[in-house]
């Protein structure tokens, strides 16, 4: 037992483990603590000291109202992406999934969103989606009259009009997941169910979308996780407005960082690394245990 | 669809398919393909013709959005225009030289890391897995992150743009090459351990080599991430350096452009390119990554 613990000291130098421990400790551990310290101070651009003030940001930001609003707005998005990432990638990938040319042609073209930067996706719906834009425009000229949608200056519905759009850009990659999920599926499995009489709709709820599960958990995952951190998108196409309707936490952070209003941004980065470890976590725990049970 | 095609159809003998799907006549062949047709044209084709025409007219025409055509395409014009104004270039370079060295390193040090954590299947190691892999999900602190880099002296530079890169991007490299490395068989190692090979050399001659597919899938994702990232760059730049995403973000929010569609949609068309070059040629193999890597 001793030898076989130098044998593995010898052949797997711990040693191996300083350099990438050395920039996390730096870069990702300290800051992350930095920020439950700081979250607490009345750090500013104004003044030039930092002083402790227990928890008046939080209480701040909770009585104008900001706190809860930007929460529920960050769920919201967060929900609404999820939602539309995989609904639009399985849907691409059921309608793509045999091979022929045209299929391959439209797989590698949904792909292209996935590679464009947010912030171009962004302000290229801005210019479709705003009032008098490109969709305006198209509609007045089918229907005959003036017609303004509105879509982005809508108090209501403009977060879920940026959450499909952010759909949109990621379905390309949700679609692979799936793609590459439905190839893994033996098709001796098709087959017997086939023969037991399963028709088209049985055979894609019954086996191909329990079989999925893999595929599903890294698609809502990501989706998950990318929209809580989610900042280019939301900044290109709205800012946050109309009225913060669409002000998601990092956008808050840039906002009151710009504003010179230190810790108060702390203090919602604070907000949005707990609002994720209390959603992904259980989240992605929930799907896995899912995974394991289909199999 | 008359009778005499559909029962044409039903006369053909049916050939063994190694699809899943049930070979359908052929008109639900043509009915699928122009499906995706339509779709592709209003999801796909409907923005990017916006961008190109638009990114192809004159500022007077550009005001309206609309879907037609520019009177005189002035492309190539407006693309001068945004290299030469938008000081293009050197937000080029910025962008180069922080994406190569971060993936870079991060793929280095990560894989070093992966196999010794993949290895060593103690508690401690398994505590720094989930520690190594933590920042695959928890968001980083930017704003202390951009306190710390002005403490060290780092800030606005790309060497600490570099280092924040690293310290986010390490743990989906963690996350990606533990995974792998714990299907290859240790026993592979053993042959050059008998010949007395140290470890340094079984990784970087044996290890690093076997890694390729999954690393090739890491290195793609981090260069998507980093050379779109604007947030980051945001914080941690402050303006006293250019990346292109941060570039377009600046002249788009500084009124320089504002309403110049025609020369945002040059600048979006021309930023996307390098990637858009790098995709067209390696697509297959990108594809592939992307699909091996996620789904286990």
């Amino acid at each position: 037992m001793g030898s076989r613990k130098t044998l593995m000291k010898q052949n797997y130098p711990l040693s191996f483990l300083i350099p990438a421990g050395v920039m996390l400790a730096i870069f990702f551990i300290v800051p992350t603590v930095m920020n439950f310290i700081y979250a607490f101070t009345d750090w500013s651009a104004f003044k030039n000291t930092i002083n402790f003030n227990g928890v008046d940001n939080f209480v701040t930001l909770f009585k104008d109202g900001t706190l809860m609003r930007d929460i529920r707005i960050t769920l919201i998005y967060a929900v609404c992406i999820a939602i539309f990432q995989n609904v639009f990638g399985l849907l691409l990938a059921v309608l793509l999934e045999e091979d022929t040319r045209l299929n391959r042609f439209a797989r590698v073209m949904f792909f292209i969103p996935v590679i464009m930067s947010a912030l171009a996706v962004g302000y290229i719906w801005q210019a479709v989606l705003k009032t008098d834009g490109a969709l305006d425009q198209m509609l007045s000229l089918i229907l005959g009259h003036h017609v303004t949608t509105g879509l982005l200056g809508n108090t209501t519905w403009t977060i879920v009009v940026v959450s499909a759009i952010q759909g949109w850009k990621w379905m390309g990659l949700a679609m692979l997941i799936f793609l590459a999920g439905l190839k893994t599926i033996d098709s001796d499995v098709i087959e017997a169910a086939r023969i037991d009489g399963a028709n088209g709709s049985q055979l894609f709820w019954k086996i191909k979308f329990p079989l999925l599960a893999p595929a599903f958990t890294f698609n809502v995952a990501t989706s998950l996780l990318g929209s809580l951190n989610g900042f280019d998108m939301v900044q290109a196409m709205t800012k946050g407005g109309p009225g913060g309707s669409t002000e998601i936490l990092n956008i808050f952070v840039w906002r009151t960082f710009g504003q010179g209003l230190y810790s108060q941004s702390t203090t919602m980065s604070m907000i949005l690394f707990i609002l994720v470890a209390i959603i992904a976590l259980p989240v992605i725990y929930l799907l896995r245990r899912r995974e394991r049970n289909v199999f | 669809m008359s009778s005499t095609s559909f029962s044409a159809q039903n006369s053909e003998p049916k050939k063994p398919k190694a699809s899943t799907k049930p070979a359908g006549p052929k008109w639900h062949r043509v009915g699928h393909d122009l499906l995706v047709i339509a779709i592709m044209l209003v999801l796909l084709a409907v923005p990017f013709w916006l961008l190109i025409v638009t990114a192809g007219k004159t500022q007077a025409e550009a005001l309206e959005l609309n879907m037609s055509l520019p009177h005189k395409w002035m492309l190539f014009q407006n693309f001068a225009t945004v290299i030469h104004d938008g000081r293009m270039i050197p937000a080029f370079f910025g962008s180069v030289i922080i994406t190569l060295p971060a993936v870079l390193i991060a793929i280095l040090f990560g894989s070093m890391a992966s196999w010794i954590l993949a290895r060593r299947a103690t508690k401690p190691v398994a505590f720094l897995y989930a520690l190594g892999i933590s920042g695959l999900i928890l968001p980083p602190a930017v704003v202390t992150v951009m306190m710390l880099l002005k403490m060290i002296g780092l800030s606005g530079t790309a060497v600490g743009m570099i280092c924040v890169y690293v310290g986010i991007y390490l743990s989906t490299v963690i996350f990606f090459v533990t995974g792998f490395i714990r299907t290859i068989p240790p026993s592979l190692e053993e042959s050059m351990r008998v010949d007395g090979a140290k470890p340094a050399r079984i990784f970087f001659s044996l290890i690093l080599p076997l890694l390729s597919p999954t690393i090739a899938t890491a290195t793609i994702l981090l260069i998507l991430y980093i050379w779109n990232d604007v947030f980051y760059a945001l914080f941690i730049l402050s303006g006293k350096m250019d990346t292109l995403p941060l570039n377009l973000y600046n002249v788009a929010s500084a009124g320089l452009y504002l309403n110049n569609w025609h020369l945002i949609f040059a600048y979006i068309i021309l930023m996307s390119l390098p990637l858009l070059i790098i995709f067209a040629l390696a697509q297959r193999k990108i594809i592939s990554g992307i699909t091996g890597g996620a789904v286990k």
